[in-house]
Parts: structure tokens; sequence; C-alpha cells
């Protein structure tokens, strides 16, 4: 049945009228709905690419603004001090650089940019063997219906809430570290620089090295997921030539796997790193949220991130607003380092390999 | 030691080390699945699911319902948005002069914001839509600071599946006539979206799991949600629960953060394997394997 038929045997309707390309009506009509889609979805894309750009700088523009009364009284003192005072609320308001604060108030962030260094560093140093050493296992020691399944199991562990991770941490997994690991490496390691830093108290497990461990577990499937693709990128001819030159595994693992793909796994460390750096919620139950600097490995502190959930209720009381503006400078160091870590990271997996963002956010 | 000994050490130990290493990342998981398990499970009542939470106790219903509200929101928002970038990036951004991908500054700008950590994010939407908009604590900010915090990530992932679609299809559908949005809507999208879906669902876990950003834009809140979008006191969600519940003195407070940790992980784990076997079906059928 035609579109302006009448019933059979009837003579046919006057012809309508043709636009100019010779389409009647209804196809016309189709035409331009078809062209209009065309349109729409160009359009709808175009809005749509620039909202996180917009975003982004909305982020940028309100932390900037926010904490610029604080970067002019803080200062240098925000970086180098230590203590976080809002100051007398009660007494007189008093004015630096043009700036209202209360009496006494006082930002250094030294602990908490030394504490979210170290919690990051203890994660990044404990995942990038073991992520190694996974990778090697899933992509050269196991076979396909071992290692796709074990594969899968370490992507979950990336999808597990992080409150969840901290949960467990705080309630079972620091208390078990605080029994039996602790008080081996307190006992065992030798007394000089650096491991000295695990000398000392071990306390009931919440505090730095937890919240690292805790940190690390979270960070192996993103550096474990990266570097088992960029295993997989490796050619198969150069490894078989090196067993053919009579390689051990170790020797084709270290000489030609490895290298191959070196500056590909410093960027997914990075991508961890930058993970570490701005985790939050595993942090805050794991280790104590404490500020201060820890004076050994096993005791309770604190990081910017830690800080900024535990700490932003109280700095609502100042009425100046001045810790408010504290914290955003606060919150400003923190992107900074990360969004620099992650910018780097990027770039160079980027370089190296063909792959986009491994599994999970970034941060 | 004589090096033909000492080649056999090592690569002896390089065996076992990779082993260990898997070792030491599966026992931990399975640890704390067990652990979430045998704290809730004992304890575990299923009206819990359907009574709304009393200042003494009660049910998880409210915070259930808002986190799946919360997911549902960062679904309409962050997926039209991340779903509409990611086909700009893949398909409509004008390649530079070099000849390479266009979009370079729009990815460079996705990429910083995924950097960026979720608990700076939150405060921002603190500052500016909590107080700066006087929101108060209510579902619009919380839904728009979280899907700031994922859109990228479906940016990405609906651009990766994109960028698999094979060129002869749109080829093939521009020498068949169609327009260009025909063509995206019934070829190009329809042949990506087991990828596109796989990426939304991901965000969705990542959205429904996330606590930080969430602190001082949605606070919290005991009641069932009440249909405000903005000037509400507070909106409750599962994550806050685990956050908060675990150290109150009160046991039944306790065991309600249990069931919600236990509710969030079986939530999370069934989006991950439906996302996963997505991913399974559409390769099944599909000419080049990737893995």
């Amino acid at each position: 049945m035609t579109a302006v038929g009448g019933a059979a045997g009837e003579a046919p309707a006057a012809p309508c009228r043709l636009d100019q390309a010779g389409r009647p009506p209804l196809r016309r009509a189709a035409g331009l709905l078809r062209s209009g889609e065309t349109h729409a979805w160009r359009w709808g894309a175009r809005v749509a690419v620039l909202l996180p750009l917009a975003g982004l700088l909305f982020a940028v523009v309100v932390l900037a603004v926010k904490a610029y009364p604080a970067v002019r009284v803080n200062g240098g003192t925000f970086f180098t001090g230590s203590g976080f005072k809002i100051g007398s609320t009660y007494a007189v308001t008093t004015h630096t650089a043009g700036v209202a604060h209360p009496k006494g108030s006082f930002y250094g962030a030294w602990p908490l940019i030394a504490g979210t260094l170290q919690t990051s560093v203890i994660a990044v140093a404990v995942a990038l063997p073991v992520s190694i050493g996974c990778a090697f296992a899933l992509t050269e020691r196991l076979p396909a219906f071992i290692s796709r399944p074990l594969g899968f199991a370490i992507e979950l562990l990336a999808g597990v809430p992080s409150v969840v991770l901290g949960l467990w941490g705080v309630l079972t997994f620091g208390p078990w570290l605080a029994r039996t690991l602790y008080p081996f490496l307190a006992d065992h390691l030798p007394n000089v620089p650096v491991l000295d830093f695990f000398k000392g108290t071990v306390g009931h497990g919440e505090g730095l090295l937890t919240g690292g461990l805790v940190l690390s577990l979270m960070i192996v499937p993103i550096i474990t997921a990266t570097t088992a693709d960029l295993f997989r990128q490796v050619p198969v001819l150069p490894k078989e030539g090196g067993e053919a030159l009579g390689m051990t595994d170790v020797e084709v693992a270290h000489k030609i796997t490895l290298r191959w793909v070196r500056s590909g796994i410093i960027g997914a460390t990075a991508l961890g790193l930058g993970r570490a750096l701005g985790e939050t919620m595993a942090i805050v139950l794991t280790v104590g949220a404490i500020f201060r600097l820890a004076p050994n490995a096993y005791s309770p502190m604190s990081t910017i991130a830690a800080a900024i959930a535990t700490q932003l209720d109280s700095a609502l009381t100042d009425g100046t607003g001045f810790a408010v503006a504290s914290y955003a400078e606060l919150a400003l160091v923190l992107a900074v380092i990360s969004v620099l870590v992650n910018l780097l990271a990027r770039w160079i997996v980027r370089r190296t390999s063909h792959l986009g963002a491994p599994v999970g956010r970034a941060a | 030691m004589p090096r033909k000994r000492r080649r056999v050490v090592f690569t002896v130990l390089f065996r076992g080390g990779t082993f260990a290493a898997l070792a030491l990342v599966l026992a931990p998981a399975a640890w704390l699945l067990a652990s979430v398990i045998a704290k809730a499970v004992p304890h575990w009542r299923w009206n819990v699911l359907w009574t709304a939470l009393t200042p003494t106790g009660g049910g998880l219903l409210g915070p259930i319902l808002g986190t799946l509200i919360l997911m549902a929101g960062v679904l309409v928002v962050a997926g039209t948005v991340g779903v509409l970038a990611g086909l700009h990036l893949a398909e409509m951004a004008t390649p530079r002069r070099s000849g390479a991908d266009g979009g370079t500054v729009l990815r460079m700008a996705s990429d910083v914001l995924s950097g960026f950590p979720s608990i700076v994010l939150g405060y921002v939407g603190y500052v500016a839509l909590v107080v700066g908009l006087h929101w108060n604590y209510s579902l619009l900010p919380a839904v728009l600071i979280l899907s700031l915090m994922v859109v990228p990530y479906i940016a990405k992932s609906t651009e990766t599946a994109l960028r698999q679609v094979p060129t002869a299809y749109r080829e093939g559908a521009e020498a068949l006539g169609m327009a260009t949005g025909y063509s995206l809507r019934k070829v190009v999208l329809r042949t990506a979206s087991p990828g596109i879906v796989t990426g939304l669902l991901i965000a969705l876990a990542i959205a429904g799991g996330e606590t930080a950003p969430l602190l001082f834009t949605a606070e919290f809140s005991r009641t069932v949600w009440t249909g405000a979008f903005v000037h509400a006191h507070g909106f409750g969600y599962l994550t806050y629960v685990v956050y908060t519940f675990w150290d109150t003195p009160s046991k039944s407070a306790n065991y309600l953060s249990y069931d919600a940790a236990l509710i969030l992980i079986v939530m999370v784990l069934v989006l991950l394997v439906v996302a996963r076997l997505i991913v399974a079906r559409s390769q099944r059928y599909s000419e080049g394997r990737t893995r």
C-alpha cells in the first residue's frame, strides 16, 4: 500500500507537491528528521565533551578562590609548620595581610604532607614487586583456564569499596598485623637508618604501616592489570630467541620482558601512586587519623585526604571562614600533587603502549 | 656459588616468587571477603533490607534506597554526558593537522579530572554547591559531584568501545545512504554497546562504593528519601553506615555497619560480574578475540 494511494482500481490521487530534490513531503520530513538527528548527536556530543572540562575548571577556580586568603596568611609555614590550630573563636578577630582570622590561628601541614607521602611510598614499595610477580604468574606461568579467573579475582579486588577495605583493615587486618608481623619486624630489623623507622612499640594496628599495606592492596590490581597487559604486548620471538640461546626463565624475564616494558611499568606505578595519594576512606579508618608526624612505622598519624575528611566539620566552627580557607589550601596541595603524578603516569603509559587507562579510576 | 647453581637457584626463586606474589594478593582478598561475611552473617536478619533506620537500630532501607538512587542519578547524569563525550572523542573530534587524533585538550582535561582526589571534589561540592548555592546536604550536589568523578571513566570506556567498531561498518552504512546520525544510532553505537554498557556498569560500581565525595555533599540522614533534590537535611547511603556505625557503642548499630558492608560488596560484585559476562558474551561472537 502506498502512502498516497486509495483503494484498488481507483485512479491514483493527484501527484503531491515535490520538493526541489524531487521527494514527496513524507520523505522530505524523514530527511529533515534524519539530518536533524545528525545535528542533535553532533551538538549533544560537542556540549557533553566540554562539561568535564568545565567541571574541572570550576573545581580549580573554586579551590583557588577559596584558598587565596589562606595562601596569603599562611605563606611558607604552611609547608614547613606543624599543627592546625583554629585559634580562639570567641576572642577578637585579627587581620593579617587584609585577611580576617581568629587570634592565634596557625596552619602548618607538614605532618599531613609527609604522612601522605609516607603511606603512598609504603603502598607502592609493597605493591610494585607483588604486582610484577602477579603479572608474570598470570601471563607467563599459568595456563589460561587458571589465570583468567584469578585475573578476574584481582579485578574484583579493585572494585571493593575502599570503605569496606578500611573497615576490614581496622577490625581484622590491623590487629592481626600488630600481633604477628609487627613484633617480628620490630625485633628483627637491624638498627640502621631508614630501617630503624620500623623499631619501637608496635601499637594496636592502627597506624602508618597498616594504612600503607591496605593501600597497597588497593593499588595492586591497578598495577597488575596494566603490567599484565604490557607483558602480553611483548612479542614472542625475542623471548623464544632468548630461550633458544639457553637463557633461563629469570634471564628472559629480566633481560627481555621487563626491559621491553620498563617505562610502561614506571607509568603504571605512577598511576598507582596517584591513586594512593588521593585515597581517603581506607586511610581514615586504618591510620588512626591523628594529626602528627609518625615517630615510627606503627604509630597513628594522618594524611591530607584523611584530615580533610575528618576535620572539615570542626573547621566550620571558625566564624571568619579562615579554617575552611586553610582546608581549601590543603585540598589544593593534594590536588596539585596527585594531578601531576597522574598526568606523568598517563603520559608515560600512553607513550609506551597503545593502552588507554587501565582498570579503575586513578584517584 | 658456581654459576650454574646460581642460575638454578634464581630460576627456582623466580618461579616461587611469582606464585608467592599471587598468593600475597589473593589471600588477603579472600580473607577480606570471608571476614565481611563472617561479621555480617551470624547476626543477619532479612528485614534489614526493608526496615527503616531508627536511632537505636532498625534496618537499612533508607541507605540501600539511597545508594540505588545515587547510582540511578549518576547513570542519568554521568551516563549521558560520558557516553556523548566519548562519542565526540572517538567519532567527531577533528583530527589534528599532523594527522594525530583530535580532542587532545579535552582528553587531557578528562585525564586530569580522573586524577583529582575524590575528597577534593567533595570539598568543592561542599563549598560551591552545599554552601555557595545554599543547596544544603542533599541529593543533587551528591549526584553532580559523583558524576563529575566518574564521567572521565565513562568517556574513556565509551571511546575505547567505539574505536573497536570496524571502519567498514561506518562505510557500509554510508554507502547505503544512511544519514550520519542514523548510522551512529543504528550501526556504530549498537555495535559498541557491549563495551559502553560494561563501562557504565563499572562506573556504577565505583559510584556506589564511593564515600569521600559524599561526606560533605550528602552527609547523612536516617530517613528514607522524601523526594527533595535540594534543600534537604542530608541524604543516606550505605558507605556512610559502614564508615561510622562500626565504632558506635550500640551493638545493633555495629551489626548494621557489617550488614551494609556485605550488601555493598554483593552489589559491587554483581555489577562487575555482569559487566564481565557482557564482555565475554560479546567477544564470543566477535571476529578478533582480544584475549
